[in-house]
This record gives C-alpha cells, structure tokens and sequence, in this order.
C-alpha cells in the first residue's frame, strides 16, 4: 500500500489515543476509541517518540543512532508503522514549521 | 482434587474450558432512552429506572473489571444521558483505569453537560444517526426534533474536541442512502463510522417485514464500503457489519462467547453478549451477588459456550469453528430455537434455506410501518 507519511511530516498521537500500561498483561497497549492495540517493542519504541514537534527524519535518526541499525531501514520500519496507524485514524500528521 | 474439579470451569456439557481475560466492556448503565428506534438493541423486556444500580456500584464494578483485565468500557445505554450521575460514573470508569467510550444518541446531553463529561474523562464519543436528513432521523427514531439536536451535538463534541465516531444503523429503509451517510460522517469531522445492518433479535425482529435488506441492497452497502474504504483511506475509518441473512458464513458474535468482551446492564445483570437474555432457559448473575471476577471465570452462563468441545455437527467437524465460533447464540436461539445449534445464518445450516427464503420474502415486503421500542406502562 502506498505510504501515508513522508520524512517532513510530524506525527503524533491526536486527542483519544494513548500510550498505557496493561498491568494484568503486564503489556503496553495503545489505548484508541473502540480499540487497544498491543505493542511490541518497536512499536512502543517508535510511539514513545511522537512528541508532535519533530519530524519523522528527526525520529529515524534519533532511532538509528539509538538502535546501531541503518537509518534506511529504521526509515522503513517507521513508516510501515506508522502508515497503519494513520489508516487506522490513530496517528495524525502536521507540516513542520 | 475435589475443590480442583469445583473450580474447575466447564461448558454446557461438562467438557473444561480455559477462560481467557475480557478487553472490553459494554456498561448499559440505562436502558432509559428518549428514542424509540424499532430496531433498539436493548432487549424487549426492559430494565426500569428503579432497578438501576448507582454510581457507586458502577465504580466497584469498573475496578473489579479492570482488575479482571478489562481496558476500556463502552458507557451506553438506552440513553446514557438519561442518568443525572453520568459523570460520576464516567469518573469512576477513568478512576479505575478505564479508557471511555460514550454511546450516545446526542439527545439530551447539552453543550455543559458535555464539557462536564469532558472533565469527567470521556476519551471518544460515539453518536448514532437514524437517517442524513431531518424526515428519515425523526422518523426512525420517533423523535420529532431529533436531527436537529443530534447536529448541535456533533458540533459540541467537535468543538470541545472529542475523537468522533458517526454511528449508523442500516436497512431497507436508509440503505440506499449510505453514499450520503458516509460523506454526512465526513463532513462532521467523524474519524470513524460504524456502518451496521440491523440485527434481527428482539425488537428488530418484530420490524422483519420493514427492515430487511433485500439481496441487492446488501450487495450494494458492500461495494459503497469498499469504495469508500480506499477513497477515504486515512481520512476516515469504516466499520462495517454486514447483512448476515445474506452471507455464506455467519458473524463471529462477540469473538467467541466468554472470550473477549462482557456486558453489564442496568441492573448489574452480567451477560456475555447484550442479547443473551434472549436465550430464555440461561441464568445469568449480578455484580450486587457475585465478584465480576466469579462471573466471568466460574458462572455457568460465561462457560457454557467456551471453547470448541460443545459444538455440534456441522459445526465440530468445520474448519472454520475457531474463525466464526458457530456463529451467534441468540440468533441460533431465535432461528432455530435452540441455542447451542449452528448459526441458521450459515450456509451449511441445514436450516438455512429456509433462512434465506424468509429473509427474501421479508425484504419484499411492502410494509414501512414500525413497531417503536417503548417500555410498558408502569415504568
């Protein structure tokens, strides 16, 4: 499917969706209306970063340089992940300014 | 050994079962409602104001359910507004952890009620729509006045800046309109819609003849949905719950009874889908009896249908019996009058012929007239 995001778009998680601890599971979920998704560790990794003021490029390279792994790939990742979330109206996108 | 085997939970014919852990919750904290839409999902034999638990009840009740692994809470009702002590108990919901969806009608809740609710920690408000213009809405839903209510509370929630998902019920009455709903829920700013085609139990039921989708209208609402799903892809999500009259396979209710989600009702009466009591020989208990915790694990009406182990023929030996579950219980109960049979709905039904054929002569009714949900004189 086509991307939804590009590198100068900034993510974050709009109003209704939250990042929680499930502490029966002993999981981190993505609270979202009518929905709580379970996160791996990349996903959390990469929701953690969301802060609404940086840009996916600024995300990836914090998360390369993290993670010791390839930006391209990081790159990937991120907007694999990313793009399912905004189809999913769980993540929205601003123009950096 | 002897209080293993007590404890020890099992379905309808004696064969353990392994409860799991339930995300959600449906917390029908009325079934008040100022609409009296034929199709109400509430069952026919309604819970009266008096019977109603209280706010406090509710907190011990969201704790239990969060405790049990419950993440979020649907607050619905009836009318969900009707209560006075609707913060509170939305309150209590976020108090114990809980993220809140509000089900409502719009109707009755005004612009400070709201900004309360919104204080109070509602995270998502769900509105229903009866119809995209002011004759359809009021129609269906039996009050005059309503769309004009229901838009100003749309722009309420916009403006106080709730997540918004549009709410519409489909049939043989609106289902040609459903281009127009979809941009209806766009234009409002909805990040959702949840498209559902009636489900004929309880008081839909007694609508068949109004409210039946013809064939061709269903295959219509799929290809409306598929279209709209890649054009508005990321713009706005759509839920869709097919005409299952009119499918091959049948809806996997609840994802498996007892395994995902639970319902608690006015009364503090725990069942495992909102119709359950339509299955008339099941016991179901209360939160004022029994800890939500030994409802869900230990009561027989939570393990009845657990598992695989109680299916019958063509069900057992199907290889879609952990995709679809055998289908809805209380459809198995209204269609082929007992609850444990295969969906009717399932082409392998051995019922399902007749299913069909029932369903297609009530789509080809002529009859538009509604019987309205109302409760009994005396409540």
């Amino acid at each position: 499917m086509t991307p939804l995001i590009e590198l100068h778009d900034v993510p974050y998680l709009p109003r209704g969706v939250r990042l929680q601890s499930d502490r029966v599971r002993g999981i981190r979920v993505l609270q979202a209306p009518e929905r709580a998704m379970q996160l791996d560790q990349i996903g959390e990794a990469i929701l953690s970063e969301l802060d609404g003021t940086r840009s996916m490029d600024s995300i990836v390279g914090d998360l390369a340089a993290r993670y010791k792994a390839p930006p391209e790939q990081i790159a990937g990742d991120v907007r694999d992940f990313l793009t399912g979330l905004i189809e999913r109206r769980m993540v929205f996108l601003k123009d950096a300014s | 050994m002897k209080d293993d085997q007590q404890h020890q939970p099992r379905d309808l014919d004696g064969n353990p079962v392994t409860p799991g852990l339930p995300m959600a919750m449906l917390a029908e904290v009325t079934h008040r409602c100022p609409l009296a839409c034929p199709y109400c999902s509430n069952p026919v034999e309604l819970v009266r104001a008096a019977s109603e638990i209280s706010a406090d009840d509710w907190g011990r009740v969201f704790r239990q359910a969060a405790d049990l692994g419950v993440l979020q809470v649907h607050v619905s009702g009836g009318e969900p507004g009707v209560r006075k002590d609707l913060a509170q108990i939305v309150a209590h919901a976020r108090d114990a952890g809980l993220y809140v969806n509000l089900i409502t009608s719009g109707i009755g809740i005004t612009r400070d009620r709201l900004i309360e609710l919104d204080q109070a920690g509602v995270d998502h408000v769900q509105l229903s729509l009866q119809g995209i213009r002011p004759d359809m809405a009021d129609r269906i839903s039996g009050h005059p006045g309503s769309w004009d209510k229901k838009m100003a509370f749309s722009d309420w929630v916009t403006e106080i800046g709730f997540p918004l998902t549009i709410n519409a019920v489909v049939h043989h009455q609106n289902m040609d309109r459903l281009p127009d709903m979809i941009d209806l829920a766009e234009r409002l700013g909805a990040r959702r819609i949840e498209v559902a085609t009636v489900q004929f139990h309880g008081w839909a039921d007694l609508n068949r003849k109004a409210l039946m989708p013809t064939r061709e209208q269903a295959a219509f609402a799929r290809q409306v949905v598929n279209e709209a799903r890649l054009r508005l892809r990321g713009r706005l999500v759509i839920d869709y719950v097919p005409a299952d009259h009119h499918a091959i396979y049948p809806k996997a209710c609840m994802g498996g009874w007892g395994s995902t989600g639970l319902n608690v009702g006015p009364d503090g009466t725990v069942l495992p889908c909102h119709a359950a009591q339509s299955i008339d020989w099941m016991r179901f208990e209360n939160v004022q009896e029994r800890s939500l915790s030994d409802i869900w694990h230990l009561s027989d009406s939570f393990n009845a249908f657990r598992g695989t182990a109680w299916m019958p023929e063509p069900c057992q030996s199907c290889e879609r019996k952990t995709v679809d579950f055998g289908g809805c219980r209380c459809q198995a109960m209204a269609l082929a009058g007992d609850a444990r049979a295969t969906d009717p709905v399932c082409s392998k039904s051995p019922l399902h012929a007749g299913v069909v054929a029932r369903a297609e002569e009530d789509a080809g009714a002529t009859t538009a007239e509604l019987i309205y949900r109302r409760m009994k004189k005396g409540g």
